[in-house]
């Protein structure tokens, strides 16, 4: 349908949480009604403390079939995983 | 039961205006809650049930005071659903049918740029109850004005189509408006009592709200100074009440008492 209202991916961050999470997406005619929308969708249960939205069409993404050379060389490097090191109490979380 | 003849007039006055309140925001709150399913977008849906299930919290606290006032050892359950048209107090706006979702968003526009700045006023009643609904109603009501507002003016601005239901919606509401800020002797004890504010003061507040997001959607505000009355007192409610009543009732009407 032309006259559909653009998508929109909603991005939320948690009362404890440290970073915004993507939780879904919606379609909205301009931003400040995805604003809304992502309220009255996405926060129904006191999710979220800050949303963020964004454009489906602005975000660019990987292409899955490029999934090989995109992450191979990454994936024969164990000890680029911080899995060797024990990490003190205090330092919370990483 | 237990006679009324103790009960002083203020005492009176407080409860029908609570009842008031609570019926505004059962009445609306069951009029969002018909859209429930049928919203023209999913997110519109939910936002409009959204602001039922608000309504609806907010009728549970009015009503519960109501029925501590009146005394009669009945429920906000049974104020609200064991009542007749005639013994309803709210606003004849707010019963009006929902037509489109134009007409649907022009009622809550016109009765959220009333609420915000009544709730705001009642935030400082001297009744304590009632300021502390005051202040957890008029958080919602911000929103829901934000929101209301959004739409009749996107709407109003819109298409050729969305112009001329926008138009025709509030020619339709205009005439009931105006009751919001009909004075009786309730409204006039409540203000002496300091409980309620003068709704002289709303008025204006109102008008300025709602003649600038008018002007911004392009929408002409009707020259018509009509006024239906007949809702706050009870007196004269129109059809709808009745129809829309039986369908909200009729499972505790068929089965009182029965819960989830």
């Amino acid at each position: 349908m032309a006259n559909e209202w653009p998508l929109w991916e909603v991005f939320i961050r948690g009362q404890h949480g440290m970073s915004h999470r993507h939780v879904g997406s919606l379609h909205a005619p301009d931003e400040k009604m995805a604003m809304n929308n992502a309220r009255d969708v996405y926060t129904r249960r006191n999710e979220g403390v800050s949303i963020w939205v964004v454009q489906a069409k602005d975000i660019t993404a990987s292409d899955p079939s490029e999934k090989g050379p995109m992450y191979e060389p990454s994936e024969s490097k164990v000890y680029r995983h911080p899995t060797f090191y024990d990490i003190p109490d205090e330092a919370g979380p990483m | 039961m237990i006679t009324h003849s103790n009960q002083t007039a203020d005492s009176r006055h407080l409860l029908e205006f609570v009842l008031r309140q609570g019926d505004n925001a059962l009445v609306l709150g069951h009029r969002m809650s018909e859209w429930c399913g049928t919203g023209p977008a999913l997110e519109e849906d939910i936002a409009l049930a959204n602001t039922a299930l608000d309504l609806i919290g907010q009728t549970q606290m009015w009503l519960a005071y109501a029925a501590e006032l009146e005394g009669r050892d009945r429920s906000a359950n049974d104020l609200a659903f064991m009542r007749d048209a005639t013994d309803f107090r709210n606003l004849l706006l707010l019963e009006q049918p929902n037509r489109d979702f134009g007409h649907t968003m022009m009622r809550q526009f016109l009765f959220d740029a009333y609420q915000v700045p009544f709730l705001q006023a009642l935030e400082s009643s001297a009744d304590q109850r009632v300021a502390d609904i005051a202040a957890k109603s008029g958080r919602e009501a911000r929103y829901h004005l934000e929101r209301s507002s959004d739409i009749v003016i996107a709407l109003g601005d819109g298409t050729e189509e969305s112009h001329r239901r926008m138009q025709d919606a509030l020619d339709r509401l205009w005439s009931y408006a105006g009751e919001m800020f009909v004075t009786d002797e309730t409204d006039i004890a409540m203000h002496n009592a300091a409980i309620a504010p003068d709704l002289k003061l709303i008025h204006a507040q109102w008008n300025d709200t709602v003649q600038a997001r008018l002007n911004k959607a392009t929408l002409a505000v009707p020259d018509s100074t009509f006024v239906h009355k007949g809702g706050k007192n009870g007196v004269r409610h129109e059809e709808h009440l009745g129809h829309m009543l039986a369908t909200m009732q009729v499972l505790q009407r068929s089965y009182p008492n029965s819960v989830w």
